[in-house]
């Protein structure tokens, strides 16, 4: 694990999570503004990709995601009922939960992997959303495994 | 090769306190296809939007990432600026250096790198944007207005007064909603009928307005400019063209004893029944539930006496199309219920203060109908249960609303004042009662109206006690009413004539099965959630779709009818267009791979997917494809994401750009950024 570590370039005292949120235009992405306009503080590891929708999210995302370096994914849209395209959180949550058993089978760690409702007032929810994903990921480490199945091929 | 250029704003102190800009220009200018990058103090500005100008013409850029606030701030200004330089808008995006860095984060390396990322992981899906064109969408210059209460009247008039043809549905069979209720309105004491019938009558007859009564709205297809409403006309059992409104049947129907929804239960009406005497329109319809012939096959008195031959017991429901371009949703509030059942089966009742069992317990409608000229007693406060003027009247404020146990953490706004003008109501018919009202706060911010409950108290004598009440029992002839002064500290007793809860204001009961049909957001107590609490108040999330009323919160006349004028005329402004240019963000088919398996149609919650025939010359079936309809598609691309064989792309987040976002995120094994580190090397060695 420690030569994974190594190679990935992400040695001990210099790594830090790399976070790749994946949110909706509409709910989160404002909910992440009003955390800003608020002046709230979180953790500078997420990077934020903007999609129209939830629904718009195609689970390859998270793995070139994963392939890329990152160490958790975030998918966040509007609560259920709230989506502004009607659906589109709907069949993002059923796509979800089918991949979820996917990823599991796989062997990878679901921790890494959230999925939460944020509205465009909750500039609170996101901020506490981050900060505690940082710090399960901070906590359970780099992604080597990830890495390491890549390696078995 | 493209040629990017890159600004980044230093939004005065906001992003240059935590970000080092300079430096964040100086990494993207290393960035593989950047033509120019270059940071500035206020890039929305005058002249940061003619830096972005000439860096076009100078250095003929082909993509625009400007780094600043976020796109929902100024992403339109900026593509406006790069469209003047020539280019097409949609090349320009906007990397949210303030509200996702700046704004969250300490200033540290690690802002000013995140800054960088995110610069980074613009210029590579801008380096993949191409050129879109606005989708032009036909405008339908009618309006529909949903709710014929006086915010639905309001915007009604003034839609049609615009000289638009507006559609107005109202579920009762007559328009007016609660304001025709009311005795009278505060702060002016101005008789509420005397103001509001003129304007029932003007609906009524108004050239452009098509009056559906007794109707409700039963499916909204269609979007922005284009809505194709479905609307169940309920049997009414009268013709209502052939009717005259001269009330024959009404007196001659033998089913009497049926409570009043209009007088609130207070007073009695037949089966078939006018509602008020001011209704329009002024025609009476059957109540089936109650009708005799109805529930036992026999009677037909009202068919019998009706001069005109109007009454049609074989009337069905009837469904009408119209097309409309605009929305206004004005569907008001219904009282909390405090009763043992009420309709809302989820919030808890006030069963200790004894509504809906003790005749003298009554709710704040109840008692406008009481002081009503036109109510029950003609005006005359007189108690329900025996018909004696009550000698004392105890006011509740703040019943339901401000009470979390009850799960209602809203103030309903109008209470504090509708109590004070019930006071005074109380006080000016019985002179010598007296008037005691409990509450928690008075809450009387508004033009005349602090001056108004001054005057209540001060003039009329009303005795204010602060505390609540804990308990109302019956004893013989008198309420008592038991409850806590806390300014005094002392706890009260009171013996009352008649009790008078203000309860709190909540939507109308089963109103989100409307919102779902619209497509409009609601908050946890099913009012409608505006686009912007503050700059947005009267429009929906909803691209066409307004709001004016009660059904988005609690308030009063004037501010329900401010607000109706407000969607008015921003249905108006949609209306001085023939057509409307919408996003260009739509679905797109590549019908060379599509294998026609209809997934896209199946999850396409617009119905903007369609199953397309391609023929050879002799009319030979080749293949069958999906084919999107673009003024239809509202761009959220869960087709592009459910797409079995990556035929569908969305138009501004293709599978390209995003997969390219995602690979300039990080690349594993080697240095991220070679130009960052060199600079900060370099910085070290200097």
């Amino acid at each position: 694990m420690e030569e994974a570590r190594k190679e990935s370039g992400n040695d001990d005292a210099a790594w830090e999570p790399r976070i790749v949120a994946f949110i909706c235009n509409w709910c989160t992405y404002t909910g992440a503004d009003l955390a800003g306009t608020s002046r709230m503080k979180y953790p500078p590891n997420v990077r934020v990709i903007k999609i129209p929708c939830t629904g718009r999210f195609d689970p390859l995302f998270m793995i070139k995601a994963f392939e890329r370096g990152a160490d958790g994914v975030l998918v966040s849209g509007c609560h259920p009922g709230d989506c502004h395209y009607a659906a589109g959180n709907y069949n993002a949550r059923r796509k979800f939960t089918v991949f979820r058993k996917l990823l599991e089978f796989m062997g990878v760690d679901m921790e890494r992997v959230w999925f939460s409702w944020i509205s465009a007032s909750e500039g609170g929810k996101w901020v506490d959303t981050i900060t505690r994903f940082t710090e399960t990921i901070r906590e359970k480490g780099p992604f080597v495994e990830y890495r390491e199945m890549i390696d078995v091929g | 090769m493209s040629k990017i250029g890159v600004f980044i704003c230093h939004c005065g102190e906001n992003i240059g306190r935590t970000v080092d800009c300079a430096r964040v220009a100086k990494a993207a200018g290393r960035i593989r296809g950047v033509a120019f990058a270059t940071d500035y103090k206020y890039m929305c500005s005058d002249p940061g939007q003619s830096l972005i100008k000439k860096a076009i013409a100078d250095h003929g850029l082909t993509g625009i990432v400007v780094s600043a606030c976020s796109p929902h701030m100024h992403e339109k200004t900026f593509r406006k600026a790069v469209q003047e330089a020539g280019i097409n808008p949609f090349l320009c995006e906007m990397a949210n250096i303030r509200e996702h860095c700046s704004w969250v984060h300490e200033r540290n390396e690690a802002t000013t790198r995140k800054a960088i990322e995110l610069v980074r992981i613009m210029v590579e899906k801008v380096k993949r944007n191409v050129p879109l064109v606005p989708v032009r969408v036909k405008m339908t210059k009618r309006a529909l207005v949903i709710g014929g209460g006086v915010a639905g009247i309001q915007a009604a008039l003034d839609i049609a007064d615009g000289g638009h043809e507006v559609i107005l549905v109202e579920k009762e069979p007559s328009v007016g909603g609660h304001m025709a209720q009311l005795s009278e309105t505060f702060p002016t004491l101005d008789c509420s009928q005397c103001i509001l019938t003129p304007k029932m009558v003007d609906v009524g007859s108004h050239p452009n307005i098509k009056l559906y009564t007794y109707s409700e709205v039963e499916k909204v297809d269609g979007f922005v400019g284009n809505f194709k409403v479905t609307i169940k006309k309920k049997a009414r059992s009268v013709d209502i063209d052939k009717c005259t409104g001269c009330g024959e049947c009404q007196l001659k129907c033998p089913s009497k004893k049926i409570p009043s929804e209009f007088d609130r239960g207070l007073k009695n009406r037949t089966a078939i029944y006018i509602p008020f005497p001011q209704a329009v329109p002024a025609r009476p319809v059957i109540d089936r539930e109650h009708c005799i012939y109805f529930l036992k096959g026999k009677c037909k008195v009202c068919q019998k006496v009706c001069p005109a031959g109007a009454v049609d017991y074989e009337q069905t429901d009837e469904f009408v199309q119209e097309e409309v371009g605009a929305i206004v949703v004005a569907t008001g509030y219904e009282l909390y219920s405090v009763g043992k059942q009420g309709p809302y089966p989820e919030r808890l009742g006030y069963g200790e203060y004894g509504y809906g069992t003790d005749p003298d317990i009554i709710d704040g409608l109840q008692f406008e109908r009481l002081a009503s000229a036109s109510g029950p007693t003609g005006g005359a406060i007189l108690r329900p249960s025996d018909g004696k003027p009550p000698q004392s009247v105890v006011f509740l404020k703040c019943i339901g609303s401000r009470h979390p146990s009850k799960n209602i953490f809203f103030c309903s706004k109008i209470c504090c004042m509708y109590t004070a003008k019930h006071t005074m109501l109380y006080k000016h018919k019985v002179h010598d009662g007296t008037a005691y009202v409990f509450y928690m706060d008075i809450r009387s911010a508004g033009k005349n109206y602090d001056e108004f409950v001054r005057r209540a108290i001060e003039e009329d004598g009303a005795v204010y006690l602060r505390g609540r009440v804990s308990r109302i029992y019956r004893a013989g002839e008198k309420l008592i009413v038991k409850g806590a002064d806390t300014l005094s500290g002392a706890a009260v007793e009171i013996e009352a004539d008649l009790v008078v809860l203000a309860t709190a204001i909540m939507p109308q009961p089963g109103i989100e099965t409307l919102f779902q049909k619209l497509g409009i957001s609601y908050d946890g107590y099913k009012f409608a959630s505006e686009a912007h609490p503050k700059l947005r108040p009267v429009e929906c999330a909803t691209a066409g779709i307004f709001l004016a009323g009660c059904c988005q919160g609690p308030k009063d006349i004037p501010e329900a009818v401010a607000q109706a004028s407000g969607a008015a005329s921003k249905a108006l402004i949609m209306f001085s267009k023939d057509e409307m240019l919408r996003d260009p963000v739509v679905a797109r088919v590549n019908e060379n791979t599509c294998i026609a398996c209809w997934y896209c149609v199946e999850v396409c919650p617009y119905k903007a997917i369609s199953k397309k025939e391609i023929r050879d010359r002799k009319g030979n079936l080749i293949k069958r494809v999906a084919e999107v309809n673009p003024s239809l598609c509202t761009g959220c691309g869960t087709c592009a994401a459910t797409c079995f064989s990556n035929s569908v792309d969305l138009d501004g987040y293709t599978d390209e750009q995003l997969y390219s976002e995602i690979n300039s995120l990080m690349a594993v094994g080697q240095d991220l950024f070679p130009e960052v580190e060199a600079e900060a090397e370099g910085k070290a060695a200097g």
